[in-house]
């Protein structure tokens, strides 16, 4: 019944001519190249060399050089980025950025004025700049011998750390937690702005301790917008590419991530074929942790309420 | 105030104290850098402020074109479409109801971080060669129309979900067009949240270096951040007293449009993005 | 969609605003006016560019000539290249280092000078001063793409002063260091750890980062000196297992690993080429294994590691072979050539113009004009090194001893797998008969398991 007041309010054709628009710029530049992808990543092609202008199709072979778990875990690897990829993803995003976000969303639920303001000016500042400026200066921040961070760290007495070149992968998870928290924390914000004051007042009454609120309130009324920033934030973390600007995933290949070695394979081998392949095995993990954490939702809206 | 409520305030008084010198510490360098005579990695503020460096970025005319024509071109062109494609079909999806739309809405997401990630950067540069859009801004915006749209609708859904149904049964019974009631009735209250929108489009193809990277061939086309690599030395070191100003000049016009957007509208997302969860 | 339309207008607008009645030729390297490469820059545009145009005026032909600046690395340079001749695009003369040639070739990106311009090419007087091996530098398979700038050594580059200071060289003696073997060569390093702690000793190219500048100032100068090349030009094979290659991956444990003669961080790091060049610079690294580009360019007055002494504090001496006569060809002293020049773009609207353009700027003049911004090594027989008599003493010196690269498309993935054998050795994170394995079984790999010798025994 209710569908019928959607339809009178736009009628079908006029709902499509709305869509047109979208699903032409959708369907050529987004799902055409994903198929392209797909066809080539059993090819060879390349943009020098003999596969330059013959490329030939060579089966599952570019997978299967990927797979080759003899030598996989190597520096410079597949393997190795791959254990990067889930090392920065898991650190940066569900450890880092998600957690970040929501607690400093609850803490300035609340609250109005400066500090609220300064506060979250500068974590949006942090995601909106762009990212070629930002690395530029994350590359000042981390120096050994002139960064920021090591000037205050030896305020407490901590000697020089070399970021770079000892803790290459912490770097850039450490960057990527102060570049994306700020989508979390305004979405956070905007669905803690949601839920009705009546259920704050309830839990005062109550005399509800802060966690207990947290669990009984505030944890079941957010969890569709908690499952939408680790879905968002996982897949946007695993391609990111920004990091790479700082340490242009060295030294040794030990920053590696899988977005890294496609753009290496591809782009600076010029391999296109192979690069498709990694493209191909990306989007496959993305669907498979999208697929799981919508499967985590279906199974909580039909049993959790 | 009891000693509980002391200790809240003290606790709290550090935890912005910390969060603030997290989210700032790293771009002082941006602001300081570009001052000094002889910008090193060291952030300090220069005992001489200087403005020459500026001037030198002035004079690269190239450099000025990539920032004050192109990227605001190719910035402009994506949040413009983005913003309206995007508004226009969250709007229909959520006054229409088909079937399985929120799996299609998170594939299509799911695709997106693919196709604006290096994944898909080869197909996307052999279709643009077969289009004949190589090298023109036209083929940047495309694509990034393309990679954006998908998360611009998911940002968008709920917004429009949220806008009560009353107002725009209202204007069709004294017999507007559907499309009027779009624009002159759902427009007005979506404003806030296509602002939020816009800024956001804007803001990821203003930084996006991938895709012009790859698509642009000629440098008078350039946008900033492919033209800031210009102030390498052919040895491959950046020429720190330039880069930092020129990356200072790149970023002012995403601060500007964020300060202007925040004090209008509220940068805030709206509804909350659920997501699936009804 | 009137915003569309918008942007059509002005982008068309923009591309009928550059159309008119005179050509214009662009030109592109890796070059940056007041960089390292800056004398290529101020040679074309302040000589070559203003006379090409007068002459081109005289013949009632207007021409605009420009050059546009790259800055980055030549991986950069490269992928920038190969996108814009895949879709038809790029400047119509190019910057190119002749070891892609065989590559771009093969995937039809770029075509010898021939088909390009007509055999009226071969009418230029200037083809009979540049003698065969100079025209292989651009050339592959019989066939010329272009005209390269000239030709380069490799050798050690060692600072005079810390010589002297820790007494390798007695002070004000005007000695000359030349070690005979590479033990004379690890000795002086270790040598200068003990008495200058805070020196790096001696520095030489490993490892991905380095790129290209691995593979020639480091594995090339190394393997050459146990004897062997990287491939063997009789068969037609590439050395995979061979006890020279294991030597020459022994050296570098040595230098790096076991006796931390040199810095493998310095190796490793983002911008490591640039890092060197300011230590050495700096007087904190005694001797550093580069191309002459590094005297002529690097060290040069006006560039950003420039010694303003140079020619008192910096001295070079040839790269010995492990033992005399060990080395390649049974050579004492070891030493490559590699070499740049321009080709010309097979997309280019204007070929006839162009051509003249590129010849005009290797006649005998206008290469004397470039001899006078920066001496060196030229394409050109009748064109002699003046003005700088440390760079024809390095000519003299070691252009009998030299050998190049193998012109072949697979040789930049092998290029990439020997620097990635260095790596695995220089960081500890194999041994050398590890790495030679990895480096045999990828060579199998690229140019298929035929095209490999796998040698044990010498």
């Amino acid at each position: 019944m209710k569908r019928r007041d959607y339809v009178s309010i736009l009628p079908r054709s006029v709902a499509f001519a709305f869509l047109a628009p979208a699903v032409l710029f959708l369907a050529t530049f987004l799902i055409f190249p994903v198929i392209w992808v797909l066809v080539i990543s059993f090819t060879n092609t390349a943009l020098t060399g003999p596969a330059g202008t013959s490329p030939s199709f060579v089966g599952v072979s570019n997978f299967s050089q990927l797979f080759n778990f003899a030598r996989w875990m190597r520096l410079g690897e597949f393997g190795n980025a791959l254990v990067n990829t889930v090392i920065f993803v898991l650190g940066s995003a569900l450890l880092g950025q998600v957690p970040l976000g929501l607690a400093i969303a609850m803490l300035f639920h609340k609250r109005r004025g400066l500090s609220r303001e300064l506060v979250f000016s500068l974590a949006t500042m942090a995601w909106i700049l762009p990212g070629v400026a930002v690395a530029f200066a994350w590359i000042a921040f981390l120096d050994k011998d002139f960064g920021n961070l090591n000037a205050i760290l030896s305020v407490f007495g901590i000697s020089k750390i070399d970021w770079y070149f000892d803790f290459p992968l912490y770097s850039i998870i450490l960057f990527n937690v102060w570049r994306g928290t700020a989508f979390s924390m305004l979405l956070f914000s905007a669905a803690l702005g949601n839920i009705p004051p009546s259920f704050w007042e309830t839990a005062d009454v109550i005399g509800a301790s802060a966690w207990q609120r947290f669990r009984d309130i505030i944890f079941p009324l957010i969890r569709p917008n908690l499952f939408t920033a680790l879905i968002l934030v996982t897949l946007w973390t695993f391609n990111v590419f920004t990091p790479y600007l700082i340490t242009g995933g060295g030294p040794l290949y030990r920053s590696e991530t899988v977005s890294m070695y496609t753009y290496r394979i591809a782009f600076k081998f010029l391999e296109f074929g192979r690069g498709a392949a990694v493209a191909v095995i990306m989007m496959s993990i993305n669907f498979i942790l999208a697929t799981i954490y919508l499967s985590l939702q279906r199974r909580r809206s039909l049993y959790g309420r | 105030m009891d000693v509980k409520a002391i200790f809240y305030k003290i606790i709290f008084v550090i935890f912005v104290v910390l969060i603030t010198s997290f989210f700032l510490l790293p771009i002082l360098w941006l602001v300081a850098a570009p001052f000094s005579a002889q910008a090193t990695l060291r952030v300090t503020i220069p005992s001489v402020v200087t403005v020459k460096n500026f001037c030198a970025i002035f004079r690269n005319t190239f450099a000025v074109r990539a920032l004050f024509l192109n990227s605001i071109l190719i910035a402009g062109g994506t949040m413009f479409g983005v913003t309206l494609f995007a508004t226009l079909a969250a709007y229909a999806i959520s006054r229409l109801n088909i079937r399985g739309r929120d799996i299609f809405a998170y594939l299509l997401v799911l695709f997106s971080s693919v196709v604006t990630g290096t994944a898909a950067m080869v197909p996307v540069f052999l279709l643009l060669y077969y289009l004949k859009l190589i090298d023109s801004y036209l083929g940047v915006i495309f694509v990034l129309i393309g990679g954006l749209l998908p998360t611009g609708i998911f940002l968008m859904r709920d917004f429009v979900e949220s806008l009560p149904k009353s107002y725009e049964e209202s204007a069709l019974v004294s017999g507007a067009h559907p499309w009027q009631v779009f624009r002159d009735v759902a427009i007005p209250i979506l404003r806030p949240g296509m602002m939020v929108l816009a800024v956001w489009a804007f803001v990821q193809a203003w930084g996006d270096f991938l895709i012009p990277l790859i698509v642009i061939r000629s440098p008078s086309k350039m946008p900033a951040p492919v033209a800031i690599y210009s102030f390498y030395t052919e040895g491959g070191t950046p020429v720190l007293t330039l880069i930092s100003a020129y990356s200072l000049l790149y970023a002012i016009p995403v601060v500007i449009l964020y300060l202007l957007v925040n004090w209008r509208y509220g940068f805030r997302f709206f509804g909350g993005i659920k997501g699936g969860g009804k | 969609m009137r915003w569309c339309w918008l942007v059509v207008m002005l982008v068309l607008g923009v591309g009928l605003s550059t159309v008119g009645e005179t050509i214009t030729l662009t030109v592109t390297a890796r070059a940056v006016r007041g960089g390292v490469n800056s004398a290529l820059v101020e040679w074309l545009e302040d000589r070559v560019f203003p006379a090409f145009v007068e002459w081109m005026r005289s013949q009632g032909k207007d021409v605009i000539v420009n050059f546009i600046q790259f800055g980055g690395s030549d991986e950069a340079l490269k992928q920038q290249y190969a996108l814009d001749l895949k879709v038809g695009r790029g400047a119509d003369i190019l910057g190119f280092d002749g070891f892609w040639i065989p590559e771009f070739d093969a995937a039809g990106l770029i075509k010898p000078l021939e088909e390009i311009v007509g055999s009226q090419v071969w009418d230029w007087d200037g083809w009979s001063y540049i003698p065969q091996g100079m025209r292989e530098i651009l050339g592959y398979r019989g066939k010329v793409y272009g005209l390269p700038i000239g030709t380069d050594v490799r050798v050690i580059f060692y600072r005079c002063d810390l010589f002297e200071k820790a007494g390798v060289i007695p002070a004000g003696s005007g000695l000359r260091w030349q070690p005979r073997s590479w033990e004379e060569l690890l000795n002086t390093a270790r040598y200068i750890k003990k008495v200058l702690p805070d020196v790096i000793p001696l520095q030489i190219n490993a490892g991905t980062e380095m790129g290209e500048a691995t593979t020639m100032q480091g594995w090339f100068m190394v393997l050459l000196g146990t004897g062997i090349h990287m491939y063997d030009f009789e068969t037609g094979k590439w050395y995979g297992m061979h006890p020279g290659i294991l030597e020459a991956l022994n050296f570098y444990k040595t230098v790096y690993v076991d006796e931390r003669l040199g810095d493998a961080r310095l190796q490793l790091i983002p911008g490591a080429r640039a890092r060197t060049f300011e230590l050495f610079r700096d007087g904190k690294i005694a001797m550093l294994v580069e191309g002459d580009w590094f005297w002529r360019s690097v060290l040069a007055p006006g560039s950003e590691w420039a010694i303003p002494n140079r020619n008192e504090v910096v001295d070079w001496a040839m790269m010995p072979a492990k033992e005399p006569g060990a080395g390649y060809r049974g050579q004492n002293f070891v030493t490559i050539s590699g070499g740049t020049g321009f080709i010309l773009n097979p997309n280019t609207a204007h070929p006839q113009e162009a051509w003249a353009l590129l010849s005009f700027a290797f006649s005998w003049e206008m290469q004397m004009e470039f001899q006078k911004i920066q001496p060196r090594i030229r394409s050109r027989v009748d064109v002699p090194v003046i003005g700088d008599p440390v760079m024809s003493e390095m000519a003299k010196a070691l252009l009998p001893y030299t050998t190049v690269r193998p012109m072949l498309p697979g040789y930049p993935k092998i290029s990439y797998q020997a620097q990635l054998m260095t790596e695995r050795v220089v960081s500890g994170q194999m041994s050398p008969e590890e790495a030679m394995a990895e480096y045999a079984e990828a060579l199998k790999s690229i140019v298929g398991p035929e095209s490999v010798i796998v040698l044990q025994e010498k």
